[in-house]
């Protein structure tokens, strides 16, 4: 089946009440946000949506494909699955070598070129990570920041699935904006969940969170985008202090004050 | 009568899945009871009569292994489930040794797996998952996508065309599919035969009797009601 378009219903919230956002779409190429205090119910959105929930999670919240309910027993064969969903797991629990896991994954996604997928999947993970993965660590010894990159990469390149939902990408400690950068390149759609303000403002619309239920639907306009590039200024700022003390050097005043420049300018 | 065995290792979570099939059963006014096979303690008995007020029972096993046990109290499980007015008799039962299997022939066999515990998982358990129907997948909350379907992968392998459902018990997530089947199931038939060959060993049941009930056995037995009698020279 070719999706085009989901579409969530609303259900209600913790204390039952009805919620405010009736419905909103997702077409191909659409970036989302959702946001909204930790707790306020981000995770089980993605949860219902991954699950295709057709009132029949605790939010009692509906999912249409291309307009049409999805049928009670439906089940997508897990090798045509629309939807990737990166979790906040940040670790492994499979005792198997990277390697070896992937070409399983990649045979079970029904894929041709082993060899040339596996290779493609771990370049794009090594372009987000600090210390390259190697394809004969074993899973479970990967780091958190190796582990996420490794699923954006697994989910993207090997699932290669229409919508692909991303928990709280920016606590892995991968280069976000690279990932961003990486992501806009293919056309699916992308929901975030997130704290991160850039993040949050490079998207087309977010969905704010408030109890388990969503309150708001904010479109980005002209002056949050032009908010969003002053921001990414501050966090490219950031992302090369991080460089430097990461290489192992020192940031003496001059550089403070070169690097601060560009948000005077 | 409908006969629902759940196996599965320790803690891998079959009563939670069980309570909320219950859950479900009753809120389509049917009529299940349950009873619970373990070798040294377990009071699932009680806290699902407690919580749904539907007819439960125990059995410790003892000395025996739990899918024995099974083996010899299963038929007047079904008639004690008979009598006490239920529809479905669901049995949960943690069979220990991995050489045989609970699942009778004219039942459902469902076999519980944690996704957490490793890949390797459905190649070391052998009976319990290939002689099983439907294999429920829980804590999938716990991992991610692409290791679930390594998973799912690694189940089919071992147990082509078994029914995999994935399930976050916890929340009741991937219930429904695991209702729908037991409703289908087909009705309990006398006499019961085991579905597998239980390994060679030196007990009636390892043998290759596989006749239910403690009269086509011999050497210690038991009743549902925990006699313990002796047959034999």
């Amino acid at each position: 089946m070719e999706i085009r378009k989901i579409t969530i219903i609303g259900g209600n919230g913790k204390d039952g009440s009805k919620e405010a956002v009736e419905r909103f779409d997702l077409k191909m190429g659409d970036i989302v946000s959702i946001v909204g205090p930790t707790g306020c119910g981000k995770t089980t959105l993605i949860n219902d949506i991954e699950l295709f929930a057709n009132r029949n999670t605790p939010s009692g919240r509906q999912v249409l494909i291309n307009d049409e309910a999805v049928p009670e027993d439906f089940s997508f064969d897990p090798s045509k699955h629309p939807i990737a969903m990166i979790s906040q797991h940040t670790n492994f629990l499979s005792d198997l070598p990277v390697g070896e896991f992937l070409t399983i994954h990649a045979t079970v996604r029904g894929a041709e070129n082993i060899d040339k997928i596996l290779q493609e999947t771990l370049d794009f993970a090594n372009k987000l990570t600090g210390e390259a993965i190697i394809k004969e660590t074993a899973m479970t010894e990967l780091s958190g920041g190796q582990t996420r990159s490794l699923l954006i990469a697994d989910a993207v390149v090997i699932g290669n699935s229409p919508i692909i939902l991303l928990d709280e990408i920016e606590n892995a400690g991968i280069d976000r904006t690279k990932a961003l950068e990486l992501l806009k390149g293919y056309e699916k759609i992308f929901v975030f969940v997130t704290h991160d303000p850039c993040i949050a403002l490079l998207s087309d619309f977010r969905i704010v969170l408030k109890n388990g239920a969503m309150q708001r639907l904010i479109t980005t306009g002209q002056e949050e985008k032009s908010a969003a590039t002053e921001m990414k200024k501050m966090d490219d700022i950031m992302l090369s202090f991080r460089s430097i003390i990461r290489a192992g050097d020192e940031i003496s005043e001059d550089i403070l004050n070169e690097k601060m420049s560009v948000l005077t300018c | 009568m409908k006969l629902i065995i759940f196996a599965g290792p320790p803690t891998c979570g079959k009563t939670t899945v069980i309570r909320q099939v219950i859950k479900r059963m009753i809120a389509k006014e049917l009529k299940p009871s349950y009873l619970k096979i373990d070798v040294l303690f377990a009071d699932e008995d009680e806290t699902i009569h407690k919580e749904f007020g539907i007819p439960t029972k125990k059995i410790y096993s003892g000395e025996l292994c739990p899918d024995h046990c099974n083996v010899v109290v299963l038929d007047e499980a079904v008639e004690w489930a008979q009598k006490s007015g239920s529809d479905f008799l669901f049995v949960e039962t943690a069979g220990l040794c991995l050489r045989c299997s609970p699942y009778v022939e004219n039942s459902l066999g469902i076999v519980v797996l944690e996704a957490t515990s490793g890949m390797n998982l459905p190649r070391k358990i052998g009976p319990m998952l290939t002689l099983a129907d439907i294999s429920v997948i829980t804590k999938i909350d716990l991992i991610s996508q692409a290791e679930r379907e390594v998973f799912r992968y690694r189940v089919l392998e071992s147990a082509k065309g078994i029914r995999v459902v994935e399930s976050n018990a916890l929340y009741g997530i991937g219930i429904d599919p695991i209702v729908t089947q037991i409703i289908k199931s087909p009705e309990v038939e006398f006499p019961m035969f085991l579905r597998g060959n239980p390994p060679v060993g030196t007990c009636t049941i390892c043998v290759g009797k596989k006749e239910i009930g403690s009269k086509n056995h011999f050497g210690v037995l038991r009743t549902l009601e925990q006699e313990i009698f002796y047959v034999g020279e």
